[in-house]
């Protein structure tokens, strides 16, 4: 901007100077964004805290009352709550651990090794981002049956083991994360292919992985048409006690609306700890994606 | 990387006697240099194989059969399936609810995004913590969504009817009208994705260089100008990136419609299926009314759909995958 400043105003250099100063309105609009973040939250949580007297009235009082534990303890009685939380414990940290693993192999792979076939295969990972898999449903389903796994935690564990956006996502990181000469450097000290990856590769990408796991981890947590599918109702994920709890003819929400306020407060806990990491993951995976 | 090949393992110092013949350590060296990569790779290839593509291929063939779901001997009956999914009104206003839907979220959705990002682009003071306040939703399980907003959507007792009829207006019966329900799913959409969205516009728009705002707001080019001839063209791959991200998942959306009404007999789309989705539909069939034949059909179907309405999308790009990536500044 130096070359300008002779032949501008001075009303315009303050302008540009200006340029993406917020205004008050900003901080205002956001404000109301966030607070519409949150009011979902925060409901579940009041009808949680209340008796289901509280949704008769029109517009009900906004401040919670004092019976969420006693719903809280009802959630445990009625539907097997302390399993589903094992098991979405089990299920998604099992899927995370090894996605995360296997997608950073094969990203050093793609990224770092020459190999005949590399760019057709990753060609083929890319386009497989595309495909919805979901839709592969019924035979999947006919297939668990027939091996004896519905019902089971492998069922779900199994076709989550690894992803095309976990390969696709570690490969693109390693690529410039990882020098070509700390690679051949390990090679002169006679490191065999598996100990760079796992010495010199997995530091390097750790930022990366650990974006990868927090996602991973998110969305296996959140997974619901195949575990419905394919487990039952006493072997339950989080996501299909809840929905067990909601189904009936009478729906008892201060017991439902206890039980999401409890399935949310993990999550919730990892997005005010973490919450810096996964905007960052996410603003960095839209622009090298 | 080639020259890693011709670097000697540990045992061959220098000095030591060059045998005509690669040493065992030397081939097993070079094994590793070869096998490796595939080792690597394979294990999504396997996976993907087995649970992605394989099934996928597999219901094509399913969809051949008149299949009960326990039945060991099922019919062939050809393309049968496809003739009756044709002639079945079900399956037309399940397409026409899916397609009113994903319309209803993704277009709002879209617009409020960019809004916001150029919001959140400003110069903020606490830049991370408002971006973070605005992701909450994400946070949110699709469950526990469909379960909040069926209470806030509830035609009785539901907050939004109350404060409708605080306000003087008539309360709505958002799980019985169709197109009501479609508004209220669209909404429940847009408030878990808009925020997700806005990140990824609000990445992109940092990419671009000030100096091009600088220029043409000393051409003269007012707010809106500078956005629909600066920033605009300049976000087209990524918008047209979300636009195909979101038209992937939102025709294949079952979990909201699932629990927006949780009544027996209303949760698979409705009392009459007002709001009964492709893939709810596909779940009813295949898993209540256990025809996996139909169901799959059902399945391919959709499949085709999304395949064809991705491939438009990627055509309208060009090659946008070949456009370089630019990077966002770490701090």
């Amino acid at each position: 901007m130096t070359a300008l400043h002779g032949d501008i105003n001075a009303g315009l250099r303050k302008r540009v100077a200006t340029l993406g100063k917020p205004r008050k309105a900003t901080y205002i609009v956001l404000a109301i964004f966030v607070l519409g973040s949150l009011f979902p939250f925060y409901w579940s949580f009041l009808v949680a805290s209340r008796d289901n007297g509280m949704l008769t009235e029109r517009i009900p009082p906004f401040v919670p009352g004092g019976n969420f534990f006693a719903n809280a303890a009802r959630v445990f009685d009625t539907v097997p709550f302390w399993k589903a939380l094992a098991n979405s414990i089990i299920v998604s940290g099992t899927v995370t651990l090894t996605t995360v693993l296997f997608s950073s192999l094969a990203g050093f792979a793609f990224a770092k090794l020459r190999f005949r076939g590399r760019n057709g295969l990753f060609v083929f990972i890319v386009v497989t981002l595309a495909v919805p898999t979901q839709l592969g449903i019924i035979p999947l389903f006919i297939a668990m049956s027939e091996l004896g796994w519905a019902g089971h935690l492998q069922a779900v564990i199994v076709p989550n083991l690894v992803t095309a956006f976990g390969v696709f996502w570690m490969r693109q990181y390693t690529v410039d994360a990882l020098p070509y000469e700390l690679i051949e450097a390990a090679r002169v000290d006679g490191c065999s292919m598996i100990r760079i990856f796992w010495n010199v590769c997995l530091p390097a990408v750790r930022p990366a992985a650990a974006i990868l796991a927090m996602f991973t981890f998110m969305m296996s947590w959140n997974d619901f048409l195949w575990p419905l599918v394919v487990l039952d109702a006493g072997n339950p994920t989080v996501q299909v006690a809840l929905e067990k709890l909601q189904s009936g003819y009478y729906v008892d929400y201060s017991l439902v609306l206890a039980g999401t306020t409890l399935a949310t407060i993990p999550i919730l806990i990892v997005f005010v700890l973490l919450g810096r990491q996964i905007v960052a993951g996410i603003m960095q995976g839209a622009v090298k994606g | 990387m080639t020259v890693i090949d011709k670097i000697a393992p540990e045992g061959s110092k220098a000095g030591e006697r060059v045998s005509p013949r690669p040493t065992f350590r030397h081939r097993l060296s070079r094994w590793d240099v070869k096998v490796s990569p595939y080792l690597y790779v394979a294990p999504f290839f396997i996976v993907f194989g087995i649970v992605g593509l394989f099934p996928l291929l597999y219901t094509a063939y399913v969809s051949l059969f008149k299949w009960k779901a326990g039945d060991d001997n099922p019919d062939f009956i050809g393309l049968d399936n496809y003739k009756d999914l044709f002639g079945d009104s079900q399956f037309w206003n399940a397409l026409t609810n899916t397609i009113s839907i994903f319309l209803l979220s993704s277009v709002p959705q879209l617009i409020i995004a960019m809004m916001l990002a150029a919001l959140l682009g400003a110069r903020l003071r606490g830049a991370t913590g408002w971006r973070v306040g605005i992701l909450l939703p994400y946070a949110a399980s699709l469950v526990s969504i469909g379960i909040i907003f069926a209470n806030l959507f509830g035609p009785k007792y539901g907050l939004i009817n109350g404060v409708l009829q605080t306000i003087g207006l008539d309360p709505i019966d958002w799980q019985a009208s169709r197109f009501g329900s479609h508004v209220a799913i669209a909404i429940m959409v847009n408030w878990r994705w808009t925020g997700y969205n806005a990140l990824i516009v609000l990445a992109a728009m940092q990419a671009i260089p000030k100096e091009l705002h600088e220029a043409a707001l000393i051409d003269g080019a007012g707010m809106w100008r500078r956005f629909f001839n600066v920033t605009l063209p300049l976000l087209k791959p990524t918008l047209i990136f979300v636009t195909i991200t979101s038209t992937i998942g939102g025709l294949q959306i079952f979990t909201e419609p699932k629990l927006f009404d949780a009544m027996p007999g209303s949760n698979n789309g409705g009392s009459s299926n007002q709001f009964q989705t492709v893939t709810l539909y596909l779940y009813q069939s295949a898993f209540e009314n256990y025809s996996l034949g139909y169901a799959s059909a059902i399945a391919w179907v959709l499949f085709l759909i999304i395949i064809l309405i991705a491939l438009v999308n990627f055509f309208l790009t060009g090659k946008l995958t070949r456009t370089p990536a630019v990077k966002v500044k770490k701090k």
